[in-house]
């Protein structure tokens, strides 16, 4: 079994990033937290830092002030990861992409795992995607 | 006493125009020299509410509203300044109203225009590496060479 | 900045647990908290210049993204705006729907606030049976709009749809359910000697502050201020209905959480009567709107955090010359520099939050001290602080 089979075989930690979103994507994923959808019961918890996630959740179009330090908190978390973009921000740019500040889509500042569409993604969209990423990881 | 007609009795000769929208909206248009002693009295004297700023690029050159709210007449009050020319001044309304510095920290950044006197007029809403001279708000050239790679 | 003891506390800009990014820095002498710096810009995304170039019928689909939380008060404002352009009204059964969605919105988002206060104050029950509550709520709105968030119910002269009959018994349902889950919560966080002795006099923002500041929506009634724009320059079905602006006088953090726990139960009851107006009737829902004239108008709307304003100005082409947005949060967050000084810097989360501003973001929190020693503190650090000041009170080391 390799490291990163091992790594992502029982709990996901799960740590949450906004690029410059509307915040829909944010609280539809502090939504998948709260009893109605409950998450947790896939063994995934919400952490406070990079350094201790599996998994990065991303939102937002990425803004041109926000890009660096979204490339540093990529660099502090734990390899391997898995980058889920979520939202129709975070996979193309979405409605904001003509804007001045795009510096995104997200695939541009880093390798992006899986796409979640949706404006925003439904709670049972994003379990649904992290579930099918938890079958091909295994 | 109807709010335009307290409006004109206070500024009095200070207006240069006033454009009667409704009742509920009313635009006065004031020389800069005057803008201080305006906002001042609006802000104070007639107790109106701070809303926001907003600049406009009227093609070559500008202009700032301020807008009042005047809640108990349910009514918001817009000062109007026309700045002419590329590289606009105006006096920062910092010391009358606390908390208009960062509506115009982002109308120095986004459209360009100047305001003298103001405590720190840094970036706020753009990178600090923002390239200078680039105005996003501006209609000509502003964005040009600063959209995305595609 | 001589003195030696002053140390910095970057807040931000990411945060392990809420939405945006937002930057302040905490100027602290020791524990105390002695100004405040606030930068933002991590979540501009150049609204006010794409705006420029839609049409006027797809500004309220980008301006329904500027917040998943209030996702329909900027489509309210903008269309009051335009609305004040063209002189027009819209037909009744419109104003009556605006107004559900609305407060519909309003009561989501208190309940989605008061989640989050508790979670900072370590009652995480709180936020778990807020935010369970809020879930009946969204699936109204998937029901009526076809969406849980951004909605997409407006339009220029009107609403895009209907609430049919057929939902509005169910809607009655909940909203009647909703009432009985409120009052256990108000009376909950009300009677609780606890988060008493944790919110009374915390952030105190006084009316001077209140007009410096400019700042609206319960932020300010909880200062004694009694401006509401449905009141005070009412539009839609507000001036139909019959309802209450919610003021208290203390201006600290357990006022404003009263009254946006009031102000949801006027909520209900606006919802109610403006059902009651459509139940089994039938009627036009929009003025079809041809072209916009050119000319200025400037439309407002009481957002769940304040009052929403939108300047709109047309030169009688297909889109906006230029269209200044500003939310109640832009106003409401420099209230921190009135409210944060003096206090403590556990405190400091729970006011950040008190405020509501489309959010709090503290991932990482940095003590510079003098002598350039550098301690990394987390937000789950300043979390942690919030909640260990509970249960110290609890245990009755505090009082």
């Amino acid at each position: 079994m390799d490291i990163k089979k091992r790594a992502f075989k029982r709990s996901l930690w799960v740590y949450h990033l906004s690029g410059g979103s509307c915040n829909n994507c944010d609280i539809e994923i502090l939504d998948c937290l709260t009893p109605r959808f409950d998450i947790e019961r896939f063994g995934m918890v919400l952490v406070g830092s990079p350094r201790h996630a599996d998994v990065l959740l991303c939102t937002g179009i990425v803004n041109k002030k926000c890009v660096e330090r979204m490339r540093e908190v990529y660099d502090q978390t734990a390899k391997p990861c898995v980058v889920v973009a979520i939202g129709a921000c975070a996979c193309s740019g979405g409605i904001f992409r003509e804007g001045y500040q795009m510096a995104g889509p997200l695939e541009k500042i880093m390798p992006v795992d899986v796409y979640i569409p949706g404006c925003p993604p439904k709670p049972e969209a994003m379990i649904a995607g992290i579930v099918k990423l938890l079958e091909k990881i295994k | 006493m109807k709010l335009a007609d307290s409006l004109k009795e206070k500024l009095g000769e200070r207006i240069r125009e006033i454009n009667i929208h409704n009742e509920r909206r009313i635009y006065l248009t004031v020389d800069v020299k005057d803008l201080l002693e305006c906002a001042g009295i609006l802000f104070r004297e007639m107790d109106g509410r701070y809303i926001v700023a907003s600049g406009a690029d009227n093609s070559g050159s500008f202009e700032i509203l301020y807008h009042f709210g005047f809640d108990r007449q349910g009514s918001v009050v817009s000062l109007r300044v026309l700045l002419a020319g590329k590289d606009p001044e105006v006096p920062s309304l910092s010391a009358v109203i606390p908390g208009i510095t960062y509506i115009e920290r982002e109308m120095w950044e986004l459209l360009g225009i100047r305001f003298t006197g103001h405590p720190g007029l840094r970036h706020f809403l753009l990178r600090e590496d923002w390239p200078q001279g680039n105005y996003p708000l501006r209609k000509e050239g502003a964005t040009e060479g600063e959209k995305s790679e595609e | 900045m001589k003195n030696k003891k002053r140390v910095i506390i970057p807040i931000g800009p990411y945060h392990p647990l809420l939405e945006e990014p937002e930057f302040f820095s905490l100027y602290c002498d020791g524990e105390t908290v002695v100004d405040v710096e606030w930068e933002a810009g991590y979540n501009h995304r150049a609204i006010e210049k794409l705006s420029e170039s839609k049409h006027w019928d797809q500004v309220t689909f980008l301006v329904e993204r500027i917040c998943g939380i209030c996702s329909t008060s900027h489509p309210f404002a903008y269309c009051n705006a335009v609305e004040d352009i063209l002189g027009i009204t819209v037909p009744e059964r419109a104003k009556y729907i605006r107004s559900i969605i609305g407060e519909m919105e309003r009561i989501h988002s208190h309940l989605l606030w008061v989640g989050l206060a508790g979670h900072f104050l370590g009652y995480n029950t709180v936020f778990m049976w807020a935010w369970k509550y809020r879930e009946t709520i969204l699936d109204m709105f998937e029901m009526i709009t076809g969406n849980r968030n951004h909605y997409a119910m407006f339009r220029i002269g009107g609403v895009r749809r209907d609430i049919e009959d057929g939902d509005i018994p169910s809607l009655r349902k909940v909203l009647g359910e909703m009432e009985g889950k409120l009052e256990m919560l108000t009376r909950a966080v009300l009677d609780d000697p606890v988060l008493a002795v944790r919110l009374k006099g915390v952030g105190v923002l006084t009316r001077r502050d209140i007009k410096d500041f400019g700042a609206v929506g319960p932020v300010a009634r909880a200062s004694g201020v009694d401006f509401d724009v449905r009141k005070d320059d009412p539009y839609a079905a507000y001036p139909l209905v019959k309802w209450k602006v919610i003021t208290t006088g203390n201006g600290d953090v357990f006022d404003k959480a009263v009254v946006r726990l009031l102000e949801t139960f006027e909520s209900v009851s606006i919802i109610r009567q403006c059902l009651d107006a459509i139940e089994g009737k039938k009627g036009e829902i929009e003025n079809q709107v041809r072209e916009v004239p050119a000319g200025q108008g400037i439309g407002r709307h009481e957002a769940p955090r304040g009052e929403c304003f939108h300047y709109v100005r047309s030169d009688g082409a297909n889109s906006p010359v230029r269209h200044k947005i500003r939310a109640p949060s832009y106003v409401n967050i420099p209230t921190f520099k009135a409210s944060c000084t003096g206090q403590t810097i556990s405190d400091v989360a729970i006011i950040l939050a008190g405020v509501d501003p489309c959010y709090c973001c503290t991932e990482r929190v940095a003590v510079y001290d003098a002598g350039n020693k550098k301690k990394l503190y987390g937000f789950p650090e300043l979390v942690e602080m919030s909640r260990k000041k509970t249960e110290r009170i609890i245990k009755g080391e505090m009082k």
